[in-house]
């Protein structure tokens, strides 16, 4: 098969719920009304590390409006992880659904449910809490070491591999042939660093808990996994899983953040008051209390022969997981495992990987997860290898990246938390990709015409390659059902969580490519965990590599029940039977309608319910490749870097939808940008975070935007529902090198810390002199 | 009118303003923002995102002229008129623009969208025909993390073209 022989895959077909959205329908988690709705609200702490010694709440509790107000002494005691990850989780169970500890500023004392939002926070003031404040540490590498404040010091937490030591995760691997370095002409070491990263979803967390008319709970929440925030709530509260529905509506973005279950709280607080509570995170607590990217000082060393030969490589990487192991490992693990089978290494390759624990806010998974720390030190060191042996940067990526039918020994060794599996290259668009960047950008022309400037005014290019997964393989799964409708339409259940990506629709085309319908015929619903089929959830690029292959193998269920019914109805053999323009079409011409063989089915022959589930997982992880490319301008004497131009080609196999596929790379682009040239969370010397806003915490707007353009570049992934591999995550990864090399290109000065903000260039110019 | 307004009873103040081209008589809550009062009240297009006036997804049109809703009072509305994102079309007759953002692409996961039509709205009623850069000024007040917001100046370009030749 071929992408020329699809009719609605690999087309544009319209998002199925955007015009809803666009007129403002009510479509979101707090959109819809509950009568006698309860305002759920959190007191945060005030300190990076204390003890709880006494909670007063009895001045609480007499607030007029005031329903409940819960301590840790109020709710069962249960070591678990706020991961919304597969189960069992990979990482440390340390974190309770309140403590008599908090670990950082911003971390959960109590909980208060009041009629009123007034009355909810009147109630936050007169909780007196007593506490013993600790001594903190804020810096991974002064945490780690002997003698520093142990923050997990409590017995019943799980999977810590060195609490004393706040080490939340360590993974170590090491391929040896031979000396470290042997064979290199140049070898390279230096270390890069990113900081405090927010999702910035513009919708916060939110979640309306209340009871269906049996007294179950529902959680109507915005999340990214469903099925996951019901197991952890049932684990966290210690109720059966049975007497727990979530409910994912339309979410407003996620981006990671809300791959996290933070739902038990006012879960907690419903079941205690037996009202419908809502819990919704203002913009602060959303920046401060959900979750972060991992802050990273990742250091690379590298070999290099004068042929460009990369003879060996070490990759040693330190994450800040903040007060919770929340992805610890996993991340830590992803920024190798993504990274390193880029290029071929040809003798030595060792990872050293750690997560640690300190008194800042909590980070957790953030697209890119982990690959975006561990591209922006890989790419820049390619392009400094690069400039030692005189080789174009470009010239030097082609050589050395993996190629089709190639595997890498990382493959194998490192997988989510676990070993990973065997797999081989068997799509890729990289070199396709790299020609269509160089020639959009007019690399060659311009990186000579930059070679010699002066003046305040400096330009330059850059480049930048990446790659990701397709879901974790061997991990994550998904399921399917479908049912057939009289008027030969079909509902598709989905446990996939479409969080704004636009999942309900490519699920939606690769049904109806497979049934020879049009998506108008398909009514996709997503997410509910009493009506639709498991899934581990929207995270690790997954969807439409692994939720699309359920949808795939359901539609052909479907389709052969079909075929069955039509070949009754046609009096024909069913081999000689397909589906096309929404009928059962013979070799011979004859055909009839899905709508009667809905209605024979139903109503008249052998009647059955045409429906079919199925599930789908898979043994690789196919990762998609890109190539970007920034033209850059530094102002010598302010030290403002504006990008002028930035081209990523994205080889994601078939674009399911390669209008949502662009939509998706542009969003993950900016993003990238913003992070490359703006964003960092600040916190005072105690901890305090100090722009926990959108005015003070700068993320890009459309005015800011420089031109983005990107090209989709076609290749088939036999793996892939027709040829697909996923599109979502990896565009995040390369911002941050390619305008890092750019500037060099433009001036000369290598930057290494994140975000390249005017301070830093000027004192990086200073130091070049 | 003057007397809604003074006979606040209990922290609530009765206010008239016309929504969405409809004479309407709300009561809200002393302190309360236009934002809050209007989704109190069903109209849940105008979103909450950071209810500190910096994301523009609040955004209504007061009198014709974009605001935060979650900055201005809803007393201050008494006596204008209101257009919310509801008041602009509807999924069986919507108007060009959001028929535009729809078509472009421009919608992800689109918590933003509502106060970045609304803001278009504005801007096409001013500049029939803006240029890239006017369109990139109407919306930086709207932002938006899940899109480059290159589909949605797309969008507003087309519907420029669309209104223009509807006259």
């Amino acid at each position: 098969m071929d992408a020329k022989d699809l009719n609605v895959v690999n087309k544009p077909v319209i998002k199925m719920d955007a015009l809803g959205l666009a007129c403002g329908e009510p479509a979101f988690t707090d959109d819809v009304e509950f009568k006698g709705l309860l305002c759920g609200k959190i007191l945060w702490s005030p300190h990076a590390h204390a003890r709880i010694k006494k909670i007063d709440v009895s001045a609480a509790l007499k607030v007029p409006g005031v329903k409940a107000v819960l301590t840790c002494k109020d709710l069962p005691r249960v070591p678990h992880t706020t991961a919304g990850q597969g189960y069992p989780e990979p990482s440390p169970y340390d974190t309770y659904t309140l403590d008599n500890k908090v670990r950082f500023v911003g971390d959960r004392v109590a909980a208060v449910a009041a009629e009123t939002p007034e009355a909810a926070h009147e109630a936050l003031l007169k909780i007196k809490v007593d506490y013993e404040v600790l001594p903190a540490v804020f810096d991974t590498f002064e945490a780690m070491k002997d003698g520093a404040p142990v923050i997990h010091d409590e017995e019943d937490s799980k999977n810590i591999p060195d609490a004393k030591h706040n080490i939340a995760a360590r993974f170590d691997f090491e391929v040896k042939n031979g000396e470290w370095f042997k064979e290199a002409d140049h070898v390279f070491e230096h270390s890069w660093k990113i900081p405090y990263l927010q999702h910035c979803a513009i919708e916060p967390h939110v979640t309306i808990a209340h009871f269906d008319n049996s007294g179950r709970l529902v959680l109507r929440t915005s999340t990214q996994v469903p099925f996951h925030v019901r197991r952890i709530v049932a684990q966290a509260l210690k109720i059966p899983v049975k007497k727990i529905r979530v409910v994912k509506p339309r979410i407003g973005g996620g981006f990671g953040s809300k791959q996290e279950v933070l739902e038990d709280i006012v879960a907690a607080l419903a079941l205690k008051t037996k009202r419908p509570v809502k819990l919704e995170y203002t913009r602060k607590e959303t920046f401060v209390s959900s979750r972060t990217r991992h802050p990273a000082t990742c250091r690379l060393k590298a070999g290099v022969k004068k042929d460009g030969t990369i003879t060996d490589a070490e990759m040693e990487i330190t994450l800040n997981t903040g007060a919770y192991g929340s992805h610890a490992l996993t991340v830590m693990m992803c920024s190798g495992s993504h990274t390193i089978p880029m290029y071929r290494v040809k003798n030595n390759i060792r990872f050293i990987g750690r997560s640690v624990y300190t008194n800042m806010p909590v980070a957790g998974a953030y697209r890119g997860y982990g690959a975006t720390q561990g591209f922006f030190a890989w790419e820049c060191l390619m392009d400094m290898m690069a400039a030692k042996i005189g080789m174009d940067p470009v010239e030097f990526r082609k050589m050395n990246y993996i190629k089709l039918g190639e595997g890498s020994p990382v493959f194998k060794a490192m997988g989510e938390g676990r070993e990973g599996v065997e797999q081989v290259i068997t799509s890729t668009g990289l070199f396709e990709a790299i020609r269509k960047g160089t020639e959009e950008i007019k690399w060659a022309e311009k990186r000579a015409k930059y070679a010699a400037q002066s003046g305040p005014i400096r330009r330059g290019v850059g480049a930048a390659c990446m790659m990701q997964g397709s879901g974790i393989p061997e991990v994550d799964m998904a399921s399917a059902t479908m049912k057939m409708n009289e008027d030969g339409s079909f509902n598709l259940l989905v446990g996939a969580a479409d969080l704004g990506t636009g999942s309900d629709t490519i699920l939606a085309q690769i049904a109806a490519e497979v049934l020879g319908i049009k998506t108008d015929d398909i009514i996709v619903t997503s997410s509910d965990t009493d009506i639709t089929p498991f899934d581990v959830g929207a995270y690790a690029s997954s969807t439409t590599f692994i939720s699309g292959g359920a949808v795939k193998k359901t539609a052909e269920k479907v389709r052969e029940m079909i075929l069955e019914v039509g070949a009754k109805i046609l009096d024909q053999k069913k081999e000689e039977l397909r589906l096309e323009g929404g009928k059962v079409v013979a070799k011979d011409g004859a055909s009839c309608s899905l709508s009667e063989v809905a209605n024979t089915s139903l109503y008249y022959y052998n009647q059955h319910q045409i429906t079919a589930s199925a599930s789908h997982f898979a043994h690789t992880s196919p990762p998609p490749f890109q190539a970007n490319f920034a033209e850059v301008e530094v102002d010598m004497e302010t030290g403002v870097v504006k990008i002028l131009d930035y081209v990523s080609c994205v080889d994601c196999g078939t674009a399911i939808n390669p209008q949502l596929a662009e939509g998706q790379n542009d969003g993950a682009v900016l993003n990238g940008i913003s992070h490359t040239l703006s964003e960092e969370m600040e916190f005072s010397t105690n901890g305090t975070p100090l722009n926990a806003s959108f005015r003070r915490y700068k993320i890009f707007s459309a005015a800011d935007t420089p031109p983005l353009r990107t090209f989709l570049i076609p290749t088939w992934e036999p793996a892939g529902p027709f040829g697909a591999k996923s599109v979502s995550e990896i565009g995040i990864n390369g911002p941050l090198p390619a305008v890092a090399n750019a500037i060099y290109n433009a001036c000369g000065i290598r930057l290494f810390d994140a975000p390249f903000t005017p301070d830093k260039v000027l004192a990086a110019l200073k130091k070049r002199g | 009118m003057k007397n809604s307004l003074l006979a606040a009873d209990k922290g609530f103040f009765g206010i008239s303003a016309a929504v969405n081209g409809e004479k309407k008589e709300l009561s809200v809550r002393n302190a309360e923002s236009l934002l809050d009062a209007l989704r109190r009240h069903g109209w849940k297009g105008a979103k909450k995102g950071c209810d500190t006036g910096d994301c523009g997804s609040c955004a209504v049109l007061l009198n014709g002229k974009p605001v935060l809703g979650c900055l201005v009072p809803a007393v201050a509305a008494h006596g204008g008129e209101i257009t919310t994102i509801e008041g602009l079309g509807s999924v069986h007759n919507p108007h060009p623009l959001q028929q535009a953002f729809v078509e472009a692409g421009a919608v992800q996961c689109g918590f933003c969208i509502p106060g970045m039509i609304l803001s278009s709205k504005y801007l096409l009623d001013r500049i029939p025909d803006p240029t890239e850069a006017e369109i990139r000024k109407a919306l930086d007040g709207n932002l938006c993390r899940c899109t480059g917001y290159v589909k949605q100046v797309e969008a507003v370009k087309n519907a420029a073209k669309r209104l223009k030749s509807r006259g």
